[in-house]
């Protein structure tokens, strides 16, 4: 199930690259991303506990990661 | 924690104590059968974990066997405040020549453990201190240095006794205080100890409390006695909703979401933290509301906690609405109980701007809990509408609904 | 002026790489705290927002010098010994906010520090903030929401609840009754340093008009600040907020903090009040109440 709060999207051309995948493990400490073998996987369960640190925005190439605030669009 | 009398006594003789011969029983066969075992007269007494047995009739004296076995039927259905026994103790009852009282407790004021003593046991201590104050003695001691016999007998002493009961109760009441530091006791109490005719000590009532904090360190003393991992010993045993209520905290160790108490009324409350929710609490009655519960929500729990948490209040009959009310927050984060309390009521079914009556957290985060709240249509309030007005707000709304 | 602390006052935190105490050293920092370094065992080397990681206390008096104060923010089964460790090397003032530690292991704590000549605030507490000056805990959370609560005046604040310290900051800041020093004791039934082991503190600073407290069910600490009061003639009007008067009918259950609970009747709030009143102590029914009063009381005194 998606948040109902929060999404995050990782572009398609960072999405399977291990390195990246694995510092976004990392750098959350809710556990929004996973690595896996086919790089990194959203943790859908977990969105809605995002604390807005933007620490995951740091650990992948600028712009190619976004924490999108649901409660902001129409 | 409290620990029964039974209990107590198993502790006490573990460690020495001198204790007189006794069954626990649940039927009347088997309090008859003891009774003839024991020989002699013999005491029943209820085991429950609150005061005033003896009041309400739930202590009694047998002089036969047959006696013993009518005992144990009027005592099993007597409730004590409320309680009523699982099980009776069945006691050898010995002739008392002096009754003495000894307690070992904490200190606030001192920080130190206090033994009490006195040479008026068997009545209540407080009023024994008003009437009789130089019948009464505390003295504190270290919990940090060791501790010598000396102190014991020191407290004794001061209670105006001396000769051979001095010397033979002080061994008693150090191995009191050592018992009390050993195992995290928050009270540890004998009263009566007896000196019998015979001219023999007895422990005859004990009390003991262990710090709740402590039980991970005492598991093998709490495996021995028979108290399991899930006995809250509380003034009640937990309602299933309150169990419930234990599962969402323990569900993860991000924050408190928890301390559930279960209420009659019909104003569910999502409330925090410690001070906050007695403050809260207060200002619902005080507005005429009938709370549907007690809980306490703090130290940045996740989004998950505070929606399972929700989701349990709203399922509670009869519950049409919560409030969700703190104090100004500090650790704990406004958008993210918002979220939590927001998702528990859609995944209980309910829309959020009917199910929240209110919500006042102000604090931090605030800016992005109160877009959330926006975003449902859920009444909020920032800190410039006081604790109390927020909590009449609510109040104000379940009255005009019904 | 303040207690206890101002922006001079150098500190440690113990356990500084902890999920909270990460979070409490940014707080801290921001608002402008003189944190010298940090001490979890095993992680030397580290670098929290700037404060060096030690492994021991003794390293970092060896090499940054010695602090005044520590943040202890350690799980319960460690933190005696951390606050010994802190105690041996020679710190004055302890904050402990770690919740959950047995009554024996506080009054272990608070026994060496007297013997030590040392100052525990807590177990179980945010700690304390002189506004405009510093802080040293978790009190008012980020600096930006610390600002919009606390501001600098001359009113004391003492509280057994973290929480309820922020709340009685923000009703007086909103009032325009600034604060000397707040401090949040702690809500164990055995803490470091009671209200009336505050009150020299308080009675001795000249910042300091008047204190306003936040008191609950339990314990003898209410009783024990009334009879400082009775017997020090203190110039200090004091104003109490009561909470948790529900809990006077319900003997034996546990609310809130570890340390409140009704068990005899000198921890009802029906006791309380009547011994706070009777030594001069004005007792508040609502929160919003005590800048009201704490006026009036200060117009009295002229």
């Amino acid at each position: 199930m998606p948040g109902l709060f929060i999404d995050v999207q990782v572009n398609a051309d960072v999405k399977g690259d291990a390195e990246i995948a694995r510092k976004l493990e990392e750098s959350c400490s809710v556990d929004i991303f996973k690595a896996t073998d086919a790089g990194v996987e959203v943790v859908e369960a977990n969105l809605d506990e995002c604390v807005l640190c933007d620490l995951c925005l740091a650990a992948a190439p600028e712009g190619s990661v976004r924490v999108v605030k649901l409660y902001e669009q129409d | 924690m409290r620990f029964y009398e039974y209990e107590s006594k198993a502790l006490f003789e573990k460690r020495g104590l001198p204790l007189g011969p006794r069954h626990l029983v649940t039927s009347a066969d088997e309090a008859r059968a003891k009774a003839a075992e024991i020989g002699g007269s013999v005491v029943l007494k209820s085991q429950v974990l609150s005061g005033g047995r003896m009041k309400a009739g739930a202590v009694k004296f047998a002089d036969t066997p047959d006696e013993a076995a009518a005992h144990f039927e009027a005592i099993l259905p007597i409730e004590v405040r409320g309680e009523k026994p699982h099980s009776i103790l069945v006691e050898s009852k010995s002739p008392i020549a002096q009754e003495y009282y000894v307690a070992v407790t904490w200190d606030g004021r001192n920080k130190k453990p206090v033994v009490i003593f006195s040479d008026m046991g068997g009545i209540d201590i407080e009023e024994v201190a008003e009437t009789h104050p130089e019948h009464v003695s505390k003295t504190n001691f270290s919990s940090l240095l060791p501790i010598t016999p000396r102190l014991a007998k020191e407290a004794i002493g001061a209670a105006t006794v001396s000769g051979s009961d001095l010397n033979k109760l002080t061994p008693i009441v150090f191995e009191l205080m050592k018992i009390f530091l050993e195992y995290d006791l928050t009270l540890a109490e004998i009263n009566p100890l007896a000196r019998l005719e015979d001219g023999s000590f007895a422990v005859l009532d004990g009390h003991i409390d262990m710090e709740a904090e402590a039980r991970g360190s005492h598991k093998a003393l709490l495996k021995e006695l028979g108290i399991g991992d899930d006995e809250t010993r509380q003034a009640r045993p937990p309602t299933p909703f309150e169990i419930e209520g234990a599962k969402v905290n323990a569900v993860d160790h991000r924050g408190v979401a928890g301390n559930v108490v279960e209420f009659d009324g019909d104003l569910g409350l999502v409330i925090g933290a410690g001070g906050g929710s007695l403050t809260l609490f207060d200002a619902v009655r005080k507005h005429g509301g009938k709370p549907a519960n007690y809980c306490e929500i703090g130290g940045n729990p996740s989004q998950s906690k505070a929606k399972n948490l929700t989701k349990l209040i709203l399922s509670k009959p009869g519950v049409d609405k919560i409030a969700v009310m703190m104090n100004v927050v500090s650790n704990t984060r406004v958008d993210i109980v918002a979220r939590g309390v927001i998702a528990g009521c859609i995944e209980a079914g309910r829309d959020p701007s009917e199910a929240i009556a209110i919500f006042r957290i102000p604090g931090a985060w605030e800016e992005e809990g109160f877009k959330i709240l926006e975003k449902y249509g859920v009444d909020y309030c920032d800190r410039s509408v006081s604790m109390y007005d927020a909590a009449g707000r609510a109040v104000a709304k379940m009255q005009a609904g019904s | 002026m303040s207690i206890l602390i101002d922006k001079d006052t150098s500190f440690i935190i113990q356990g500084i790489t902890g999920r909270e105490a990460v979070n409490l050293t940014r707080e801290n920092l921001d608002y402008g705290a003189r944190i010298i370094g940090g001490v979890t065992p095993g992680r030397a080397g580290r670098d929290i927002y700037g404060v060096k990681v030690y492994d021991c206390v003794r390293d970092v008096v060896k090499h940054e010098g010695q602090p005044y104060g520590s943040i202890v923010s350690v799980p319960p089964r460690f933190t005696k010994d951390a606050v010994f460790e802190a105690l041996e090397n020679d710190i004055k003032l302890i904050v402990i906010v770690t919740e959950n530690i047995p009554r024996r292991e506080v009054a272990q704590m608070v026994e060496l520090a007297n013997l030590r000549g040392a100052r525990i605030i807590g177990p179980n507490c945010l700690g304390m903030i002189s506004p405009g000056e510093a802080k040293m805990g978790g009190v008012g959370g980020p600096a930006a929401n610390t600002r919009q609560a606390y501001t600098k005046g001359n009113i004391g604040v003492m509280s057994r609840s973290g929480g309820m310290t922020t709340e009685i900051a923000s009703t007086l800041t909103a009032a325009g009754l600034g604060q000397s020093t707040c401090v949040s004791i702690g809500g164990d039934a055995i803490v470091g340093t009671t209200y009336a082991e505050l009150m020299p503190f308080f009675e001795d600073d000249p910042a300091t008009e008047a204190i306003a407290i936040y008191s609950e069910p339990g314990g003898r600490m209410e009783a024990e600040l009334a009879e400082w009061i009775a017997k020090n003639n203190s110039r200090l009007p004091v104003v109490a907020f009561m909470a948790g008067r529900f809990m006077d009918e319900m003997q034996g259950m546990r609310f809130g903090h570890a340390g409140t609970i009704v068990e005899g009747k000198e921890d009802t709030t029906a006791d309380k009040i009547q011994r706070m009143e009777a030594a001069g102590i004005s007792v508040a029914e609502r929160i919003e109440e005590i800048p009201e009063l704490i006026k009036q009381r200060l117009a009295e005194k002229k």
